[in-house]
């Protein structure tokens, strides 16, 4: 095994990981907040990545630089997030919360086939393709091998930004105190005053809006097309399940496990390549089934 | 035995109608089973929407034999068990005359012993899998175009006939039936035909796969002389242009036996040198008709219908409506002239000779269609703002596939490396 194989394992594994981490914290954070496993986090990252590619494309046929495209990622993020995800929380989460576990499971499942069914309906069936912001960054090249900037360095970077920047927000403000405070004991919150509701509904809008952000710094990496979200939620679940839900740093450390499994899988046993993400999840899974990260809790009755 | 009488009344009554009714019926129903959701959509909405542009045009035109066509559809998406029961309905309860069925392998290989089963002519019109007729025998069930056998031969002959010396190859296919098949039919064929080629790397990414990243460095490390991948849609859209970011093109010599269909949408993103299939001799210059009034019609009215070139399963479609023309005109003419029951359809699909948008087909024995391959290379001309195919090279069907009843891997095993100049081929440039 050569050096330079080692590095792109590494590499290729870094530059997967962080765009699954990238879609996996949201997912994440909503189910260490609010205990719901949100299936239709996958289509958010599906309307993420069509909204983006859309505004992308509109850039391109007035023949404005794609550098305004960074920001329109952003701009594409919050707008999904917030509007759909806002009235997702607000006229069907909110009437779900005291329901059985399995419910709240179906009802986000028939959500993401029906946000799936507007996807189609509303951009059709042939695949979307907006690379300009990752051709604009151009190649780095590294031992000798073309790596594009936008996937070796800029997601990374993203990844990081993402994780200290929601660490901060959740130890250093006073929403964040807020929010941590809820998922700590909501009944000790919500009897010091703090109002649950605004919680869920503001964890819920930058859960939605970072799984946008994903499918929006995906869009000029691969083809946006219908079906995509659903590789994206079986994979953002094998990461937190690996983690453990609702932890965020140790998100970011299962993702980076499962992007370097596959990068290893795809160099000395390309066979393996489809399950390794799984195959991780099972064997963290069997010896500690509260994840990587996760703390035995006890039940609260 | 008043009751009795009056049916019976009734029933004479109705006789001379029905009578009139079988001489020739208010309209020919045909189910169709396409893919209008899931990935597959690129190709099923295309043949949709040609099979709804080759319907309104056969109406126009007075319909088959006089009779009007009406289309029902069903989703192949919605998954096997809904397919197979939505194909029970249309046939049983909707008393569809003729079903085409289907794209996916997977739903054909389902449907076909359902199709004997409901004694319904199925005409088999979009999906690939040699393994239909090789491993039974069918009186209803009909492929109208041509299968995994020929469609691989084909971009391997090629290859082999213009670019002979290379030393390694590589592969990149999708994890399901088509991307393992596909790459045993040409890799069994490879080792006949050059055994001395290395195979260096196998990657079967999952279906849908979102990133290759992995698989291109490691294939821009290994740097193979050939990189063949059979995958289609989105998946190979992806891989495309993923590979063209990081310069995998100017390495290797790329062999991608689906990218007709994608050769749009790619554009400027798939450079010019690629070896290009479309399962056929399917092609909107196809450089024998290209000037002919009846491919210059179907290419504008089909871009006018839906903004695109027409790409292969719309020309599928178009053979599947061709053999269904040819089949009533035949078996008319064999019932001299009366209204032909379903059975005398059947019997009409034997042997048949029709033509879509390319060469003239013929359905052989097997109920299996003998059809041309058009293989060629992509280049960028003015005129058009993605690659168009020159150096084409046309190759008979008949060349490449197993004598009837026999299957195609043992037989592409008794081939040999004299096999690549024993099969000829029709060679065109690109003209404007």
């Amino acid at each position: 095994m050569s050096l330079q194989i080692l590095v792109l394992t590494v590499l290729d594994g870094i530059a997967y990981g962080s765009l699954v981490f990238l879609v996996a914290v949201g997912l994440t954070l909503v189910f260490g907040v609010m205990r719901i496993l949100n299936v239709a986090h996958g289509s958010f990252y599906a309307l993420g990545a069509y909204a983006a590619a859309s505004l992308g494309l509109v850039l391109s046929a007035y023949g404005i630089s794609a550098w305004f495209a960074y920001p329109l990622f952003i701009v594409a993020a919050v707008a999904v997030g917030v509007s759909v995800g806002g009235l997702m929380e607000r006229f069907i989460l909110r009437r779900i919360y005291v329901r059985e576990e399995y419910l709240q499971l179906l009802v986000t499942f028939a959500i993401f086939m029906i946000l799936d069914n507007v996807q189609r309906l509303v951009w059709g069936v042939q695949p979307y393709f907006y690379t300009e912001p990752l051709s604009l960054m151009g190649n780095v090249t590294i031992v000798g091998i073309p790596y594009t900037a936008y996937q070796v360095i800029f997601l990374p970077l993203v990844a990081l930004f993402i994780l200290f920047g929601l660490r901060w927000f959740l130890r250093k403000t006073l929403a964040g105190s807020l929010i941590v405070a809820v998922t700590e004991d909501r009944e000790a919150a919500t009897a010091i005053g703090i109002n649950a509701r605004k919680v869920f509904f503001l964890t819920f809008i930058i859960g939605t809006t970072l799984a946008s952000l994903g499918g929006a710094l995906a869009s000029p990496t691969t083809s946006v097309l219908p079906g995509m979200g659903a590789e994206m939620i079986v994979l953002s679940f094998a990461v937190a399940a690996t983690a453990g839900l609702g932890q965020i740093g140790g998100a970011a450390i299962a993702a980076l496990l499962i992007g370097l499994g596959r990068s290893s899988a795809v160099f000395f046993m390309p066979e393996l390549e489809v399950v390794v993400p799984y195959l991780i999840m099972v064997i963290v899974l069997l010896f500690r089934p509260e994840g990587l990260f996760g703390k035995t809790t006890a039940r609260k009755i | 035995m008043k009751s009795v009488s009056i049916a019976a009344l009734g029933l004479a009554a109705l006789l001379p109608f029905q009578a009139v009714a079988q001489d020739k019926p208010e309209e020919i129903n045909i189910g169709i089973t396409t893919f209008t959701s899931g990935p597959a959509s690129v190709f099923g909405v295309p043949g949709q929407e040609a099979a709804r542009m080759l319907a309104e045009n056969l109406n126009e035109a007075g319909g088959i034999q006089g009779v009007p066509v009406s289309l029902s559809f069903i989703d192949e998406g919605a998954g096997a068990e809904t397919l197979t029961t939505e194909y029970r309905r249309l046939v049983q309860d909707e008393n569809v005359d003729v079903m085409f069925a289907s794209i996916s392998s997977g739903n054909c290989i389902n449907i076909a012993p359902l199709a004997e089963d409901l004694e319904m002519l199925n005409i088999l019109w979009d999906c690939g899998t040699q393994r239909i007729f090789e491993e039974a025998d069918y009186r209803y069930n009909f492929r109208t175009q041509a299968n995994a056998t020929p469609e691989m031969l084909a971009p391997l002959l090629y290859l082999l006939k213009n670019n002979p010396d290379f030393e390694t190859i590589a592969v990149v296919n999708q994890d399901y039936a088509w991307g393992r098949d596909s790459w045993e039919l040409f890799s069994t064929a490879l080792k006949q035909l050059k055994p001395d080629v290395e195979v260096v790397g196998e990657f079967f990414p999952s279906f849908g796969a979102s990133d290759y990243s992995a698989e291109i460095s490691r294939l821009l490390a290994t740097q193979p002389d050939v990189i063949l991948s059979t995958s289609w849609g989105g998946d190979l859209d992806t891989f495309v242009r993923q590979a063209n970011q990081r310069g995998l093109f100017s390495n290797s010599q790329f062999v991608l036996p689906l990218v007709e269909s994608s050769l749009e949408r790619l554009g400027s993103d798939l450079p010019d040198g690629v070896i290009v299939g479309g399962r056929g001799d399917h092609y909107f210059l196809h450089p024998e008709y290209k000037d002919g009034e009846e491919l210059q019609d179907f290419v504008a009215q089909y871009r006018e219908r839906t903004g695109d070139y027409p790409i292969y399963p719309a020309f599928h479609m178009a053979q599947a409506f061709a053999a269904l023309e040819a089949a009533y005109d035949k078996a008319i003419e064999a019932n001299d002239g009366g209204w032909p029951d379903r059975e005398q359809l059947v019997d009409a699909m034997a042997g048949l000779e029709y033509r879509g948008h390319g060469r003239p087909l013929t359905i052989r024995e097997d109920n299996q269609a003998i059809e041309a391959q058009l293989i060629g290379t992509t280049k960028h001309v003015e005129g058009y703002d993605f690659p168009i195919i020159d150096n084409m090279m046309i190759f008979d069907g008949a060349d490449l596939m197993p004598p009837a009843g026999e299957n195609s891997i043992e037989w592409i095993e008794t081939l040999d490396e004299s096999f690549v100049e024993e099969v000829s081929a029709d060679e065109y440039q690109h003209e404007e």
